[in-house]
């Protein structure tokens, strides 16, 4: 039986932590993260919840004090955003090294500098490959439906890695939506108990953690991580269709929205998604073939998802909300290009940067790329191409 | 408290054949600290020497848990294995009693991991940090450290023709810890055993943050004999350069007062690190860090005097 509840982004996350409950929560304030962890600390004042939450001097210590809590045999979940990942990097990697199931919302905000408070993806882009699972969400609704799923996703056995479940700043974060919840019985029964095969607190049969790891062994237990992450793919979707039986909600390594018979197809992440919807509606009703691909699993990487939904479009714009400096486009098209490698696709692939420290981008920009992109139907795009939205000058 | 022939029939928690130096004195502080926590002990290190040298995969040393991260955090990865521990106790899915300690050396702990000492301290974890400390950036080769000793010739602060070693004192790290007013700040040195693990235990017993500074001489870094290290330890104590000393709930006492106070020139004399003091160019160098080991100590002593009043 669905709550219908009226929350923000943050309120979504802190709903979600709330009902996981997890053992531990460490926090670090950073806007625009602050009102989700405000959230849950009072859930922790009222006893609420039975979380200890460890308010730590910085991020670092943020990741850190989760790597010991994991490490300890508790379910731990953290949130950040922009500078305070950036702070924690170090940590983020040797949580994913460790296979340590820690969930951590990142609430998307620019990377400084200059300073800037507002929504880009060079957060949470910038530590692609730092072993953590990546899903994107595109509204509060996905917030939720997302933390739930990444704690069962996290701890399988069989991927044992590290979740991100990311949502951008303000526009998801602070702003207010509709959306529908478990009730606490059913998401308590949904995340279960955690048990960790091995734990600190085992002291007739210790075991040593983060350990020198030389030429003779680091290689094979980075093979060991990489297939983590491959085994990753089938649990996020298979957790995602379990979760549609659960919530109705059903969720894959992607949407493909309306793109089976499209011509034209705009992929994105985020809530940038959403805007992409309401576009193709009204397209659709003026007769124009044109679609969405939202990817909601960044890491794991979707190919195969993405090269069956692109397969027969004839042209596709990929938006991407933050840059890679002196590649080739930034990191969402890079990947798109990869995937479709040595597929035979004739597909014409156009790469638009928008939103950087919070730019808007509005239906009008949306449409403006269809069209875009039924100009360029047909013609090689070079792959260092890249057009920008909503830049002045 | 136990005598020092108990606790060596106790069980050893650190295994033989790990790949310290002879005459390492942070490994038998190591030693001596399992001996006074025991097997329900969860033990992090900072990235150093001792986790270099106790945990070369796919072999280990500890005997109890262990955890290493990274360099700047063991404080913050052990408040946070402490705080899984509060929360499963309070749920009733572990019931015995768990220490925690975090270890550091001097570099993990008088900088780059200063941070986060200070705020699991500060958060009242109910933990130990030990920092081993001796006095430089041994693991990476013998680097100056916050802990290094005004004059001291290391790889970056190298004795030569203009410059005679570190130009500053050492940060005073204990007393940074003893303002924290934390329940447990103590100094110690493996040379002086007893007092170390009796150190520890109390340090265990009591509810809260605990903090102890044991200065480690290395045989490498400080360049002596290796079977002089335990003298060299305690000639740091009798010259009154590392007293050994305890604040309790902000009451200090003086664990141990020299019957003769020997001159600092008599510890420095010991160790290559210092030789160009020697030099008759760099005698105001001694003279300088003699005024201010009797200032400390005289201050130390002051200290005692007006909190156990």
């Amino acid at each position: 039986m669905a709550r219908r509840l009226t929350l923000t982004g943050n309120d979504a996350a802190a709903e979600a932590m709330r009902q996981i409950d997890p053992d531990v929560v460490t926090c670090f304030p950073i806007t625009p993260q602050t009102e989700l962890m405000h959230k849950f600390a009072e859930f922790v004042a009222d006893g609420e919840v039975k979380a200890e939450m460890v308010l730590v001097e910085s991020e670092h210590s943020a990741m850190s004090a989760a790597v010991g809590a994991a490490s300890a045999g508790a379910r731990v979940m953290t949130a950040t955003a922009a500078n305070g990942l950036a702070l924690m990097w170090e940590i983020v990697y040797i949580a994913a090294s460790n296979r340590l199931p820690i969930v951590m919302p990142v609430v998307n905000r620019a990377l400084s500098g200059p300073i800037n408070i507002h929504c880009d993806h060079s957060d949470t882009m910038g530590c692609r490959d730092t072993g953590w699972i990546q899903l994107y969400s595109e509204n509060a609704q996905e917030v939720y439906d997302n933390i739930l799923q990444a704690v069962l996703i996290a701890e399988n056995p069989h991927v044992l890695l590290p979740v991100m479940v990311t949502f951008d700043g303000f526009i998801i974060s602070h702003t207010v939506e509709v959306m529908d919840a478990l009730e606490d019985k059913e998401a308590s029964d949904w995340v279960g108990e955690y048990e960790a095969k091995y734990s600190l607190m085992n002291t007739e049969d210790p075991v040593t953690f983060g350990p020198l790891d030389l030429q003779d062994y680091y290689f094979e237990h980075k093979r060991q991580q990489i297939d983590g992450m491959d085994n990753a793919a089938a649990v996020i979707t298979s957790v995602g269709e379990a979760y549609g039986k659960l919530s109705g909600r059903t969720y894959g390594m992607i949407e493909a929205y309306m793109t089976d018979d499209a011509d034209y197809i705009v992929v994105a992440l985020g809530s940038t998604c959403g805007t992409a919807k309401v576009v193709v509606d009204e397209m659709r009703t003026e007769g124009k073939r044109v679609g969405l691909l939202k990817i909601r699993s960044f890491r794991p990487f979707p190919h195969a998802e993405i090269i069956a939904a692109l397969a027969s479009a004839k042209a596709v714009a990929v938006l991407d909300r933050s840059v890679s400096f002196g590649a080739p486009g930034g990191p969402v098209h890079k990947e798109i290009l990869a995937a479709l490698s040595g597929t035979g696709h004739t597909t014409s692939i156009v790469n638009y940067l928008y939103g950087l420290g919070g730019r808007d981008i509005s239906l009008n920009h949306i449409r403006s790329v269809f069209e875009e992109l039924e100009t360029v139907a047909g013609k090689t795009i070079p792959a260092d191409e890249v057009r920008f939205i909503g830049l002045r000058g | 408290m136990p005598a020092t022939k108990q606790l060596a029939q106790r069980k050893d928690l650190m295994a033989g054949g790990h790949r310290a130096c002879a005459g390492c004195l942070p490994m038998t502080a190591m030693r001596q600290m399992l001996l006074a926590a025991g097997q329900d002990t969860v033990v992090g290190c900072a990235t150093g020497c001792v986790e270099v040298v106790t945990t070369i995969y796919p072999y280990t040393a500890w005997k109890t848990p262990f955890i290493h991260n990274a360099f700047e955090n063991s404080a913050a990865t052990i408040s946070g294995a402490e705080a899984a521990y509060t929360s499963l106790r309070k749920q009733g899915k572990i019931d015995k009693k768990i220490n925690f300690i975090a270890v550091g050396g001097d570099g993990g702990t008088y900088d780059i991991g200063l941070q986060a000492l200070s705020g699991a301290m500060e958060r009242g974890h109910n933990m130990l940090y030990i920092c081993y400390d001796n006095e430089a950036y041994m693991n990476t080769g013998i680097q100056r450290s916050g802990g290094t000793p005004k004059g001291t010739a290391t790889s970056t602060t190298p004795a030569g023709k203009v410059r005679s070693g570190k130009t500053q004192f050492a940060k005073p790290l204990t007393e940074i810890m003893v303002a924290h007013d934390i329940p447990y700040v103590a100094q110690a040195t493996p040379g002086y055993p007893k007092d170390f693990t009796d150190k520890v235990e109390k340090a265990l017993a009591i509810d809260g943050p605990a903090f102890i500074n044991v200065l480690t001489p290395c045989t490498r870094g400080w360049r002596y004999p290796p079977e002089q290290s335990m003298e060299v330890a305690r000639l740091a104590v009798n010259t009154c350069f590392w007293p050994l000393f305890e604040v309790e709930y902000g009451v200090f006492k003086v664990n141990r007062k020299p019957k003769e106070k020997f001159p600092v020139s008599k510890w420095l004399e010991e160790q290559g690190r210092f030789r160009h003091l020697f030099k008759e160019a760099n005698k105001g160098i001694i003279d300088e860090i003699q005024a201010e080991v009797d200032r400390k100590w005289a201050w130390l002593l002051k200290r005692e005097e007006l909190t156990q009043a």
